[in-house]
């Protein structure tokens, strides 16, 4: 059977790893390629690289650092951050990507889900949902766009079944309370889209614990993403795979 | 060299860094010639079924691939699509004829379990294949299609998803992968390495 993947994310922005909180204050957390070839050797599963830098020049960086990444990676790189169209999924193909994730494009032009899956296929087009809970209604959780900075008056849980729908292969799914804040993932919106959705979902936002990890594997989630706790250096891949080993996860070893 | 085919509809950047880390000189070509006579020849595959075996004939490929992946004394790897294209069709694409190397329809995987298979499985090569040497290992799957009845004469390895399917086939020097050997770490690497030698 499939085993439940270990996944380090690095936030890039300008051609560095950055970290925040709620996706504000970023602080500086080291080389993004210096950092894949870490977390391979410790064991990764798969890797993440996100864009978040909003200007033009520090995109063409972004291009080389993906390029940097996948010459020392010879396990699977997702990228997203900023992808507006297929073409841009197809440059960051071009430049060793595996797998695409996009967010607030998909929000805005849904088509573009079943045009890079028609394009690429499933297996490359990964659908990334920010989710907040609503605050008159807390066990709904709406749709955020743009980092985070605005709300799409768009059910998470529904949006995730229709990605599904439209052909795509994987959801990233960060809770937007839970970023940074070190204090579990939200367990109630992965049962929720997990129920929703057939698709791989990788659990995204408040990690702080291989706890975290094994509550999130209980709820369905298929991967769990993790920055501050490997970006800290407090916890190697390593050793978070050899405790969700003693907890009885079947991770790959 | 390694000859890797330009089907144009696949994406091997990933391969083409793994073959770089080993340090193994690579092209990436359509040339008939090229493809028949050199001595490693790399059939990609990410994507459509259809897309990828219209390309082959698009390029006047069929009858020299063909020909390669019957000759054992010549080493050719197909990986992912690329081991399905070895069979005469796929429920992924109804009406399009595969290469027909081995006589199997690649089907689709059950309802019971997620499609696409994403993520790293147990490889496990078949106990009739013992004098052989293909490790087990974990590897990096990303497909919804499989062979699900290994070919006669072809040695074999099975992965556990919706049941029992064939995740490698090699016969000779011809070695084909439903998995991305240059995306399962180093297990996968030692593969290719020990192919490409």
């Amino acid at each position: 059977m499939l085993k439940p993947r270990i996944i380090p994310c690095l936030d890039v922005n300008d051609g560095r790893v950055v970290k925040g909180v709620k996706f504000q204050n970023l602080r500086d957390a080291g080389c993004p390629v210096e950092l894949a070839g870490h977390y391979q050797e410790q064991g990764a599963d798969e890797l993440v690289v996100l864009d978040v830098s909003a200007t033009r020049q520090a995109r063409l960086a972004m291009l080389e650092t993906i390029e940097g990444v996948r010459k020392q990676l010879s396990i699977p790189l997702t990228v997203g951050g900023g992808v507006g169209s297929v073409e841009d999924a197809g440059r960051l193909l071009n430049a060793g990507a595996d797998k695409v994730s996009i967010n607030s494009a998909a929000v805005n032009n849904p088509d573009l889900v079943n045009e890079m899956s028609v394009r690429f296929g499933a297996q490359c087009t990964v659908v990334a949902i920010d989710a907040k809970r609503k605050t008159d209604a807390p066990d709904l959780w709406q749709v955020m766009t743009r980092s985070g900075t605005q709300g799409e008056g768009i059910d998470a849980v529904n949006w995730a079944a229709e990605a599904q729908r439209r052909g795509a292969g994987e959801i990233l799914l960060t809770s937007f309370d839970r970023d940074g804040t070190r204090s579990g993932y939200d367990l109630e919106l992965m049962s929720a889209v997990t129920t929703a959705c057939a698709l791989p979902v990788i659990a995204s936002g408040g990690a702080n614990s291989v706890e975290h990890m094994v509550e999130a594997f209980a709820h369905g989630a298929h991967a769990v993403l993790a920055a501050s706790i490997f970006h800290d250096g407090n916890m190697t891949v390593g050793d978070v795979k050899q405790k969700l080993i003693e907890a009885g996860v079947n991770v790959r070893q | 060299m390694i000859q890797i085919i330009n089907t144009g509809v696949a994406n091997i950047r990933s391969l083409q860094a793994a073959f770089d880390r080993l340090e193994l000189p690579w092209n990436l070509t359509e040339d008939p010639a090229l493809i028949r006579d050199a001595s490693h020849v790399v059939l990609p595959g990410v994507g459509a079924y259809a897309a990828a075996a219209e390309a082959i004939d698009a390029l006047d490929l069929r009858e020299t691939i063909i020909d390669r992946l019957t000759d054992p004394a010549k080493s050719t790897l197909c990986i992912c699509l690329g081991m399905q294209l070895l069979g005469t069709s796929s429920e992924e694409s109804p009406g399009i004829r595969g290469l027909g190397v081995i006589d199997a329809q690649i089907t689709r995987f059950g309802d019971g379990v997620q499609v696409p298979q994403l993520g790293w499985n147990n490889v496990v090569p078949d106990a009739s294949c013992a004098d052989t040497v293909y490790p087990a290992g974990e590897a990096y799957f990303a497909n919804s299609f499989r062979l699900v009845e290994p070919p006669q004469g072809w040695n074999f390895a099975t992965t556990d998803y919706d049941g029992q399917f064939v995740s490698s086939i090699w016969r000779g020097k011809t070695l084909a992968c439903q998995f991305h050997p240059e995306l399962s770490g180093d297990w996968g690497q030692e593969l290719l390495q020990a192919w490409a030698s």
